[in-house]
């Protein structure tokens, strides 16, 4: 499906975030906001909610922790007990190390592949950038245009009013 | 105009923009490599072949190619191993420990020191696994179930806890490299001229766009990964240290190893950072974002753990007189007097009195004086392991087995061989890859300088035309108090 955005590029961050409130306190619903690096503060302009990855890392170390312990006593306790060093079979201290690695290795990686799953990142051959300066040293912000022959003008009036150095319009194809 | 800040130094130097930061670390990834780099990586390239060939008599003839014997089990194989995990861990030190610690200016080194780690652990890998003779085997190290039954490995023995330390390690460190490197590639991505270079860095850069959302989730991530690789990385060696200290020898059988080592792995760590900053700072024309504070700072931090490992040297002396056991006694006495005691001088010298030169001023913002404190300090660190190892067992408990260690040519040619390993792979990084990061050297292009750089500069470099209207003045100006919740 093909979409049209007005993109206004802006040149400072603090430009930006004063733009971004007073663009959302006229009613206007931004779509997305590119920049090069992380803009501290735009979260809570674009009313972004606080992400809930931790609570998933915290689970996936748990999950971690569980596996570790189940297999360690599993292991040396049931499967194939063995005295070594005549330690007892289900020797706990013995077993913080390697349960503490696995904690770590689920957390981290568990974590890793949620946040690729739910940012949509994965590799490609062809990304669909809506400006290519985006990444380089400007803040792109891109707002859906209806099928209204005057919106864009008036959007254009709007960005350049709050700071935007350039507004162009973009057709994009949305996968 | 830009304001300078009286109070804080500028953590880039140079009046940089943005868009000068783009330029300055694309330029030796877009350029075709120079004349330096090729000579540098046919030096690396040289010693690679040592390396495989030694790898490959050690392999073709067994471990018997090696200067060990029964006595000296563990020599510069495992010397090298605590070495290079050693080294590694200064990478992950600033990545993780200095972002949990809000240290700004790890910002331009954090991606060069990670690729060290990495690269610093597959050279430390790969002599636990020629050690064990037949690496094809390898994979016994992990718990699958043998084919002679039911046995599965020990879970009571530190060498097991360092095949799960050490591949977490090396995993998780991967990742965290990686995740900081996607927003780089897209920049270098869609910078791209040619069809092949654009498919590339967009594989690599799996399709990011900067888009806020994915920024958000993005500093979650860095956060959380900083979180967990902090104590991961102090759990390695200490894991490492167990390996002596678990056991009954003279000499190793100490308390004191985890936060010893702990200490000694950051300290040749950061030696090796300043190594490489040193050169790369000057090949590549990174001195305004690598600036002489950069390599004080390090140097400081390369003081402060030397001392830390200067008094533990002393105070394992001490706990041998003071624990009254004879073997432990003579095992120190041995190590300063004994046969191997050019080893003990020179890892004295190097680890204890050269980094107490830091204190000088002058020293710690002079870059050859730095360069050269860097490279004793890694011989010493060398020399230290390599003294814990061979003098506790070239002679403990039986005097009918006390024997010398000397190292063959192969035990050479695989030390120096990794040192190639290393180097070669740390160059094609250098090259094809951004080794400055760009997008957070980016959030800390106006520490300590007001009015931003940027909002002054005009640059149109040519992607789009200013389609509308004569610019307009912002509606606010950039040094407005912005009312936002900036995290720091």
């Amino acid at each position: 499906m093909t979409k049209r955005f007005a993109l206004g590029i802006f040149d400072d961050e603090d430009v930006l975030l004063h733009a971004i409130e007073n663009i959302r306190a006229a009613g206007v619903k931004i779509h997305d906001v590119f920049s090069p690096y992380p803009v501290h503060g735009i979260d809570d302009a674009l009313g972004i909610e606080r992400s809930r990855l931790p609570i998933a890392a915290f689970f996936f170390g748990l999950t971690g922790l569980s596996f570790a312990l189940w297999m360690q006593i599993y292991m040396l306790g049931f499967d194939w007990p063995m005295i070594i060093g005549g330690k007892p079979h289900i020797a706990l201290p013995a077993f913080i190390p390697v349960s503490f690695e696995m904690t770590v290795l689920f957390c981290a990686h568990g974590m890793v592949i949620t946040f690729f799953t739910i940012s949509k990142l994965y590799p490609r051959w062809k990304v669909p950038v809506m400006d290519v300066r985006a990444t380089d040293d400007k803040f792109v912000m891109a707002i859906e245009l209806k099928d209204d022959a005057s919106e864009l003008s008036r959007l254009t009036q709007l960005l350049r009013e709050n700071g935007a150095t350039e507004v162009n319009e973009k057709e994009m194809t949305q996968k | 105009m830009q304001h300078v800040s009286p109070v804080r130094e500028p953590l880039v130097t140079g009046g940089k923009t943005y868009h000068d930061i783009t330029e300055d670390v694309c330029r030796q990834v877009e350029a075709k490599p120079n004349i330096r780099w090729m000579a540098a990586l046919s030096v690396a390239l040289f010693f690679l072949g040592i390396f495989f060939y030694s790898v490959y008599r050690t392999l073709w003839y067994g471990i018997g190619e090696w200067g060990l014997n029964k006595t000296v089990g563990w020599a510069w194989d495992i010397t090298n191993f605590v070495w290079w995990v050693g080294i590694g861990h200064a990478g992950t030190l600033i990545s993780a420990v200095l972002l949990l610690f809000r240290q700004k200016w790890r910002s331009s080194i954090n991606r060069a020191a990670e690729a060290m780690t990495i690269f610093a652990v597959i050279c430390a890998a790969m002599f636990p696994v020629l050690h064990m003779g037949r690496p094809w085997l390898a994979y016994w190290v992990f718990p699958f179930q043998n084919t002679f039954g039911s046995l599965w490995v020990n879970f009571n023995s530190p060498l097991l806890w360092d095949v799960f330390a050490i591949s977490t390690y090396f995993s998780v460190s991967l990742v965290f490299w990686y995740i900081g490197l996607i927003p780089d590639f897209a920049t270098i991505r869609d910078r791209a001229k040619g069809p092949i270079a654009k498919r590339a860095y967009a594989l690599l850069s799996f399709g990011w766009k900067g888009s806020a959302k994915a920024w958000s989730r993005y500093e979650t991530v860095s956060l959380i990964l900083a979180g967990v690789a902090t104590p991961l990385v102090l759990s390695v060696h200490t894991i490492v240290s167990m390996d002596f200290a678990t056991s009954v020898v003279p000499g190793w059988h100490t308390t004191i190893f985890p936060p010893y080592f702990v200490a000694g792995a950051i300290f040749s760590g950061f030696a090796m950072v300043l190594t490489l900053m040193l050169i790369t700072r000057v090949v590549f024309k990174l001195e305004d974002y690598i600036t002489i504070e950069h390599i004080a700072l390090m140097n400081k931090i390369m003081m402060i753990t030397g001392s830390i490992v200067g008094v533990a040297y002393i105070t394992e002396f001490f706990i041998a007189w003071y624990s009254q056991v004879e073997f432990e006694q003579y095992a120190f006495i041995n190590r300063a007097t004994g046969p191997y005691w050019w080893a003990y001088a020179s890892m004295m010298t190097c680890n204890v009195i050269t980094p107490q030169l830091v204190w000088f001023r002058r020293i710690r913002y002079s870059i050859p004086a730095t360069f050269i404190l860097s490279i004793i300090v890694n011989i010493g660190m060398w020399f230290e392991r390599f003294v814990i190892i061979v003098t506790s067992l070239h002679r403990d408990y039986l005097p009918s087995s006390w024997v010398m260690f000397s190292p063959t040519w192969v035990d050479i040619g695989i030390y120096v061989g990794t040192l190639g390993l290393f180097f070669t792979l740390f160059l094609l990084f250098a090259k094809f890859f951004p080794v400055v990061n760009m997008a957070e050297v980016k959030t800390i292009l106006k520490y300590g300088v007001d009015n931003g750089p940027t909002y002054t500069a005009n640059h149109n470099h040519g992607h789009q035309v200013a389609p509308v209207h004569q610019p307009v003045a912002p509606a606010l100006p950039a040094s407005a108090p912005v009312n936002y919740n900036k995290h720091d």
